[in-house]
């Protein structure tokens, strides 16, 4: 991190290299919940992108007024402002898609995604940058979840978007839709993922480790305690 | 004798070595899936070869290509892969499509084995992760077991039905056991025995199976530990839960896949504790969990989805038993000590 960054290297390396879900393994259980079909995915993959982009923006205009002691609650309300505008919009123009993220959409708000930014760029970078690294998370989460999506719905309701694609003599492989199936896709598109960046010549992404993530305590899958205590003490080193 | 001759080795242990090689212990394995493959083809005719022959190549061949891509050594000299075809297919309806087989040889070798490393690093038994993956996705084919001998059109009753175990739940919840197994119109205990009754193709002729065991036992391939045990602790629970009746708990250790996992998939190595107490605890869980399964489960059968339970446990069953090596601290007082 020595060299600044290029606004548009701020906005590519959401895309692959740091991948929101399939690099550094945030927002997991949207990713898993919302695949079952496209058309869920695409419709949580926009949804957070905006709040994600809009947040951003907000939260580093208001970095320099923001004590940091009570910081993580000012980027919820912030963040918690945005779904509440995005979720009204979905309930008014596309009732459908409401119904079919359910509880995932109001969930946005402690979106390990959308927070990490807010903590880990946001707060202590430009609005412009911030706005750049945003969109290029937005589109990376969006762009992963439309993979998942459309493997798991082809493959597991023979459907995309809804219209019957593979002929419907052959029974669709139903695991694909439930979770395990879910599971299996993640890996295997991560896989990938991390087989593309890593061809290209690039140092492996910059993982945060979750001893910053705020969300740490009431995350399932956090670091050992061991492990964060061995980071404070090379820190402190 | 000069004194120039004698030569004093001087190695690393472990100073003792056993001629059993990975191939060899799969050649014996495959020895004694034998009989039931003979007796399957016997009942259910020789689509149960070909369900076999197709998912034992596929396996082979996934293996190859598997190692081939990720750049590893090719293993598949090792008969590894013959034996989780032959598994999968045993787990398998005889009437199973062969795309499907061979899906399923495709998550057990690719995903289940060689995604966490090949021979000896798979968490869980690939063949069963196989039937998991079939049975989750394709629960129609899965279950149209064939009548034994509809093949030879000398069934009396050629229509595929329900299986001995399926009609087990429904004489559990019935009052009186011993007349709802009557009711039932079940195979006979000796047509159990035999094998004469519907199921997966290699899992239903409990002889074959006890002939496979006995083989493996005397060339001393696997330890009786985990078998007794896993059948035992099903046999007590089905006495408890049939109140006594001793036909309703012979009925329910002949009918499932119970001596097919019990004896072939629940002793594999790379799955399976190493300690003795290791392999009892492992054992029991097998046992308990098919049991709750089969009484209060929605499906029938619990046997697979037991053994992936406890072959998942296996890490921390391991971590248990660790034998305490000779002279050494209890672990708890070195803890201690450490802390101090």
């Amino acid at each position: 991190m020595a060299e600044k960054k290029t606004i548009f290297q701020e906005f590519s390396k959401g895309l692959l290299k740091e991948n929101p879900v399939l690099r550094l393994v945030l927002g997991t259980c949207p990713t898993l919940a919302t695949t079952t079909s496209l058309e869920s995915a695409i419709g949580m993959g926009l949804s957070a992108a905006i709040v994600l982009v809009c947040s951003n923006i907000v939260i580093s205009a208001l970095r320099k007024v923001i004590p940091s002691k009570v910081r993580i609650p000012c980027y919820i309300v912030v963040i918690a402002g945005f779904v509440t505008i995005v979720q009204m919009l979905v309930k008014a123009y596309l009732p459908a898609l409401n119904d079919m993220l359910g509880v995932y959409l109001p969930l946005i708000v402690v979106n390990c995604i959308i927070l990490g930014r807010a903590e880990a760029f946001a707060g202590k970078n430009s609005v412009i940058r911030s706005a750049a690294d945003g969109l290029g998370m937005g589109i990376g989460f969006t762009c992963a979840l439309i993979i998942m999506g459309g493997i798991r719905e082809l493959l597991g309701a023979g459907k995309l978007l809804g219209f019957q694609v593979l002929p419907e003599t052959i029974p669709p492989m139903t695991i694909f839709v439930l979770a395990p199936g879910g599971f299996f896709v993640f890996g295997i598109v991560m896989a990938c993922a991390n087989r593309l960046a890593e061809k290209k010549g690039k140092p492996k992404a910059e993982l945060h480790s979750c001893c910053s993530c705020p969300m740490a305590a009431s995350c399932s899958l956090k670091d050992s305690d061991d492990k964060c205590e061995n980071e404070k003490k090379e820190a402190a080193e | 004798m000069s004194e120039e001759n004698i030569k004093l080795t001087v190695s690393p242990s472990p100073h003792k070595r056993s001629v059993d090689t990975t191939r060899s212990i799969m050649l014996d394995v495959i020895i004694a899936l034998m009989p039931a493959l003979i007796m399957s083809v016997v009942l259910f005719g020789f689509r149960s070869l070909l369900v076999t022959a197709v998912s034992v190549l596929s396996c082979v061949l996934f293996e190859y290509i598997a190692r081939k891509v990720m750049k590893r050594d090719n293993t598949i000299g090792d008969l590894s892969a013959v034996v989780t075809g032959i598994l999968l297919a045993f787990n398998l309806p005889s009437t199973m499509p062969i795309w499907m087989v061979i899906i399923g040889d495709a998550v057990a070798i690719i995903v289940a084995k060689q995604f966490f490393g090949g021979i000896g690093q798979n968490f869980v038994n690939p063949a069963l992760a196989g039937r998991i993956v079939l049975m989750t996705s394709f629960a129609n084919a899965m279950s149209d077991y064939p009548a034994p001998f509809a093949w030879r059109n000398i069934a009396v009753d050629a229509v595929t039905s329900a299986t001995p175990l399926s009609q087990m739940t429904s004489v559990y919840k019935a009052g009186d056991i011993d007349a709802a197994i009557n009711a039932a119109g079940l195979p006979t205990l000796t047509n159990m025995f035999f094998g004469v009754r519907e199921g997966c193709l290699g899992e239903t002729c409990a002889v074959a199976l006890l002939l496979g065991f006995i083989y493996l036992l005397i060339r001393k391939v696997i330890s009786p530990v985990i078998p007794l045990c896993f059948v035992g602790t099903v046999a007590v629970i089905m006495l408890i839960a049939g109140k006594g009746s001793l036909t309703f708990t012979a009925y329910q250790l002949l009918s499932g896949g119970l001596l097919l996992g019990a004896i072939f998939m629940a002793t594999d190595y790379t799955t399976s504790p190493i300690s003795t107490k290791g392999k009892i605890i492992f054992a029991v869980g097998c046992g308990i969990v098919t049991s709750l399964i089969r009484i209060f489960g929605n499906l029938p059968e619990g046997v697979s989805f037991s053994i992936i339970l406890m072959n998942i446990l296996v890490p921390h069953i391991e971590h248990l038993t660790t034998p305490k090596p000779f002279g050494t601290l209890k672990e708890k007082k070195e803890k201690k000590e450490a802390a101090a």
